[in-house]
């Protein structure tokens, strides 16, 4: 009975050890073990578009690195994302390579300390330089761009404008007579979203190329203290336009509850006639609107000089590494953001996803198979009639502006007093960066 | 009679006094203390120390800087706070009020002979047992201007139901009204336990005495249901008082700030990635629960000792 028992006991701690061992031995294969294999993890946002472009990219770049393997994972977009991807580096436990915002996010996110820089990657010198100056801090760049150029602009029905014999309008007044004759015609003129609050914000950073015609040095004064939304005529505009728009009753009935993908939906269909969003979102209107493509088009935020009609534009968000990422992990990493940012890498997201703007790339085109919104937006770019949004030539950016906006156009605040809500909500950001004059 | 209660209160402190010399010469030892006490005190005491230096920091996640109580003098410059406290006073009066009015009234009901009636009052108390969260999202799709199940149904009737959820001037009754039709079951219950143990006698004596339902439900039940309602107000209450997920779930607060309350306020703050400020945010919040809490447990605990 006694050595049963003994049996029984040798047999239960052996299997244990053997347990423990194979489970030793595939956690070290996982890492980087002696035949060279690594693993890398890839974290981006759950949009439906970005799924896509990234399975893409690990897919072409591991067809080539066989000894690299990624797994991917999704973050919430949106501030849950930006406090996710914030508490992941603060604690070292972020993915090797992620995806995340250029610009004044990506200046929030103190680089210096918590990501590589990339300076030595292969493929860096071959960047846009709009580009890399929204993802480098101090001179050294962090980053590659993931997508294109984006607009924020106004994305328009072509067949609603020509049954109704439209012009594009070059200013605002024209904009609001375009309105007048849209409504009088049965269609919604302007598609508000505020399902999800970050689409109201258009008619105020889509703006900002106007701003800037009207005081090219205002990035910088707003930065110091010196200039606000609410004193400046061409900033507060944005705000009035927002105003305007809800008070003339040119919403489309639901404004409140729609989301994105109504808003896209009406605009496709001809239910609205104009929507203002970011031009990325063309992606998505083609992907659930088939056919889409060539009836919908784009024209900037219009402002009051008809002749300095100019486009606002975002650059690409990037693709960075944490400095938590080391040793064969490091390695793997830098690899792929060099795929990224070649011709291959380029092409790869064009396969996933219709272009939305004109890649950060040098050498990479977007086909001639573009959507007419692209095609329109590439015309101002290519002219120089472009500016880029507020976001990237000052880190000041206040959290609460979608809740604010969406006030606006749902007319509970009046744009005045909303101007100066927003001032005191930058307030807050400025302090909290340490900025100087605050 | 006031001489009684003094004499009965001072006589149970004396009690409660004699237990603790008792507890002091048990035969444990206090090191039996120190388990809870340690964990208590990681997982308590230490980051509530911690968070009232750290209220007087800006804080960015990645370095911290000492700056006295900017802070504070911010959050209540803050203009979302005033609208922000009256929605919560709203929300806490006016889910609390409902809870007692309905979850008395279901009561009544539930412990009267009726068909079914254990079934039906699973029935009621099912929603508690639902997440939040999922009844938030949820009662969000019901809820839909245009496309939600309940206008559609006030439509088939000839009403053209409001924006429940979208309406600035009723969104936060619509979510009060999801958060009652989600914790009456709870008050019931409560209620039910307190209706239940009334002796039956004086309903028997009411009887002899010709008395009616209402008078009985006026005379009896009202007066001796009162610990019940007590709890159930100050359950609710806090409840409130501190509700957020709900309101999370449905309206992040919007539209605009129309439906804000304090800890969504804070809750975005740190959202924001102003982490000392929301900190401090929340040492305010414990204060004023604290200075609400308080007063009200100790007077639910002296009308415990005088029934």
């Amino acid at each position: 009975m006694r050595t049963r028992h003994i049996a029984i006991t040798l047999l239960a701690t052996a299997s244990m050890a053997l347990t423990a061992c194979s489970a030793g031995s595939l956690g070290s294969s996982d890492d980087s073990g002696g035949d060279g294999k690594v693993t890398i993890s890839f974290l981006y946002d759950n949009g439906s578009e970005t799924a896509k472009i990234g399975d893409q990219l690990v897919k072409d770049f591991t067809a080539k690195n066989p000894n690299i393997t990624i797994k991917t994972e999704t973050r919430p977009q949106g501030t849950d994302g930006d406090n996710l991807i914030k508490t992941r580096l603060s604690t070292g436990d972020m993915s090797d390579v992620f995806m995340y915002n250029s610009g004044s996010l990506f200046q929030a996110l103190a680089p210096e300390k918590n990501l590589a820089p990339l300076g030595d990657t292969e493929n860096i010198g071959n960047l846009d330089k709009n580009f890399t100056t929204t993802v480098s801090s101090n001179g050294k760049i962090y980053g590659v761009p993931w997508g294109g150029f984006m607009a924020g602009a106004i994305l328009y029905n072509k067949d609603v404008y020509a049954k109704l014999g439209l012009q594009i309008p070059k200013t605002w007044d024209d904009f609001m007579a375009n309105n007048a004759q849209i409504k009088a015609g049965g269609v919604d003129p302007v598609i508000q979203t505020y399902g999800e609050t970050w689409t109201s914000q258009l008619f105020i950073l889509g703006d900002y190329a106007n701003v800037n015609t009207a005081d090219p040095q205002w990035a910088e004064k707003y930065t110091k203290n010196q200039a606000k939304y609410a004193t400046t005529p061409a900033a507060l505009a944005g705000f009035q336009h927002l105003q305007d728009v809800h008070d003339k009753g040119y919403e489309n009935k639901d404004f409140a509850s729609a989301k994105l993908t109504d808003g896209l939906r009406y605009l496709a269909t001809g239910k609205g006639a104009q929507y203002p969003i970011l031009s990325a979102m063309v992606s998505q209107l083609i992907a659930d609107n088939p056919g889409s493509e060539d009836k919908v088009g784009l024209f900037p935020i219009p402002g009051t000089d008809a002749a300095q009609n100019k486009l606002t534009v975002w650059s690409p968000n990037g693709v960075y590494i944490p400095s938590s990422t080391t040793g064969a992990k490091l390695e793997a990493a830098k690899k792929f953001l060099a795929f990224i940012a070649s011709t291959d890498g380029c092409n790869s997201q064009t396969t996933a996803s219709t272009p939305t703007g004109p890649y950060a790339v040098k050498g990479c085109t977007v086909g001639d198979k573009v959507p007419q919104a692209v095609k329109d937006m590439q015309g101002f770019i290519d002219s120089g009639q472009s500016s880029l949004a507020l976001e990237f030539l000052s880190p000041v950016k206040g959290p609460a502006l979608e809740q604010i906006c969406v006030e606006v156009g749902s007319g509970i605040r009046k744009a005045d007093a909303a101007a100066k809500l927003y001032d005191e909500d930058v307030k807050k950001q400025a302090q909290q960066l340490g900025l100087e004059g605050w | 009679m006031a001489t009684t209660t003094v004499h009965r209160s001072a006589r149970t402190r004396s009690d409660a006094s004699a237990a603790g010399r008792v507890r002091a010469h048990s035969p444990y030892t206090n090191w039996f203390y120190l388990p809870a006490a340690v964990i208590y005190g990681v997982l308590f005491l230490v980051p509530t120390v911690i968070a009232f230096y750290f209220s007087l920091t800006r804080w960015s996640i990645f370095d911290s800087k000492f700056i006295g109580f900017d802070n504070y003098k911010t959050f209540f410059q803050e203009p979302a706070l005033v609208s922000s406290l009256w929605h919560t006073l709203v929300y806490a009066v006016l889910t609390s009020g409902l809870k007692v009015v309905l979850g008395l009234g279901l009561a009544m009901l539930l412990t009267s002979q009726i068909i079914g009636r254990g079934y039906l009052r699973s029935v009621v108390f099912f929603p508690v047992l639902v997440s939040t969260i999922g009844v938030g999202l949820t009662f969000t799709v019901l809820m839909n201007p245009e496309r939600g199940l309940i206008n559609q149904s006030l439509d088939l009737v000839g009403i053209s139901g409001p924006g429940w959820l979208t309406d600035p001037s009723l969104a936060l009754i619509s979510v009060g009204l999801v958060d009652v039709w989600k914790g009456v079951g709870l008050a019931t219950l409560i209620y039910i336990a307190g209706i239940v143990s009334i002796p039956q006698e004086y309903f028997e004596a009411a009887r002899v005495d010709g008395a009616g339902a209402w008078d009985n439900f006026r005379h009896i039940v009202l007066p001796l249901a009162r610990p019940a309602t007590v709890t159930v107000i100050i359950l609710s209450l806090i409840g409130g008082l501190r509700s957020f997920d709900l309101i999370w779930a449905m309206t992040k607060g919007g539209p605009g700030f129309t439906s804000d309350v304090i800890a969504s306020v804070i809750y975005k703050q740190y959202q924001a990635g102003f982490y000392g400020l929301s900190t401090a945010g929340n040492v305010v919040l414990f204060l004023v629960v604290t200075a609400i809490i308080l007063p009200l447990s100790r007077f639910l605990n002296r009308k415990e000792v005088e029934l």
